[in-house]
């Protein structure tokens, strides 16, 4: 096996291990049960809005993971440990990235089963919202690697992460929660766009953090 | 084959000069002992070594593969003592088997299904001078690995130093207090 597939096995049992799946998920289906009780069991009212409050639920729930996404593992030496090896920052961020999206992404999909049928969404809207999350998690979880790094040497790191990620993922939660004919491929292209530059600017911010 | 050479070595910290125009050769078989004052740049040398700073001038020529001990453990809390070893073994590309005789060479065998959460302070040392056993590296750079150890494993860092020594590896070490086993001095 490959070293960066090693990291990608480690780090996903380990997101498994720790709670950091858990968290997110228990967060996501949390904020689905709110809205009813707020908004009142307006079945097509909440049909309507389901999309959208589920698109912002897990926006929110990315956040939390972020934090013990890099940090651990430079207090640790572990990054010191994979670089002096001769793996680049990039391909550490890289293989971070691939194993944060197969802790977050699907078990939020998996979650959306439950919450969709708690805010009364029809299949067609579902359908709608599990595609987009399968096309839009992977740029959420690129935008929380690579804020995880910039933000990983500073001291109050908690509130800034939620400061610097949230304006940046707006284009996600706008395509995502559209129902426009194109609406998926902007999705798929601000996605895209994230997945391809996150691990060069974690990988920046890791080798910067160094120095 | 393996060496070590440091050319004209120059470590920039902050705009402060740590040090300027070191020289050093390590051939198979030898190791050094870099030693000076606190904040003189023996971290900072060996993480130069290692490829992890930059130096300010000068250049670094290594042929092999290298093992670093620093004073954080790399190691995963959660996981037991041994499979947090074998991660790096097998990144290393040793198998398991590597990875109970470095355990063994410090002291550790008893501690292997231990959680490395569970550790004391000497033991989490002893577990990070495995770690660089288990690598099959032949340069290690040791920093301030006697640090917090006791008498009987002060003895056992010296014969896992000697041993690898005379299996034709190199070590750079950093350290205050002797190791037990005779290094050339470098003095920053």
């Amino acid at each position: 096996m490959s070293p960066l597939l090693r990291l990608v096995a480690r780090d996903v049992v380990r997101a498994f291990a720790q709670g950091g799946v858990w968290l997110p998920l228990v967060f996501y289906l949390l904020v689905a049960t709110l809205f009813p009780f707020a908004i009142g069991p307006d079945a097509a009212l909440l049909g309507k809005v389901g999309g959208g409050v589920l698109w912002t639920a897990a926006l929110l729930a990315a956040l939390l993971p972020v934090e013990r996404l890099v940090r651990p593992d430079i207090a640790s030496g572990a990054i010191d440990q994979l670089v002096l090896r001769g793996l680049s920052d990039e391909g550490v961020a890289a293989a971070k990235l691939v194993a944060h999206w197969l802790s977050f992404g699907p078990p939020l999909m998996a979650a959306t089963l439950a919450a969709g049928a708690l805010l009364n969404l029809d299949s067609a809207a579902f359908i709608r919202l599990e595609v987009g999350l399968l096309v839009g998690t992977p740029g959420l979880a690129a935008l929380g690697l690579a804020v995880a790094a910039l933000t990983a040497s500073l001291r109050a790191s908690g509130a800034l992460i939620g400061l610097v990620m949230l304006p940046l993922a707006v284009p996600l939660l706008i395509f995502g929660a559209s129902a426009g004919p194109n609406a998926l491929k902007l999705l798929g292209a601000t996605s895209l766009l994230f997945v391809a530059g996150a691990p060069f600017v974690a990988g920046a911010a890791l080798r910067a953090g160094r120095s | 084959m393996t060496a070590l050479a440091l050319e004209r070595l120059a470590c920039l910290r902050g705009q402060r000069l740590l040090f300027e125009d070191l020289n050093l050769t390590l051939a198979p078989g030898e190791g050094a002992l870099v030693t000076g004052p606190n904040g003189v740049g023996k971290s900072s040398l060996l993480r130069i070594v290692a490829g992890l700073l930059a130096p300010a001038g000068g250049r670094v020529v290594r042929d092999g593969a290298v093992a670093l001990a620093a004073e954080a453990a790399a190691l995963d809390e959660e996981k037991s003592l041994v499979a947090a070893l074998a991660f790096w073994a097998r990144l290393d590309g040793q198998d398991d088997e590597t990875v109970a005789p470095a355990l063994a060479a410090m002291g550790l065998a008893r501690l292997a299904q231990v959680p490395v959460r569970l550790l004391s302070t000497g033991q989490r040392r002893r577990a990070t001078i495995a770690r660089v056993i288990a690598s099959g590296a032949p340069i290690w750079l040791l920093d301030e690995p006697a640090s917090g150890l006791d008498t009987a494993s002060l003895d056992q860092l010296a014969g896992a130093m000697g041993g690898h020594l005379a299996a034709g590896g190199i070590i750079l070490a950093a350290s205050h207090q002797p190791l037990g086993i005779d290094l050339r001095e470098l003095a920053l």
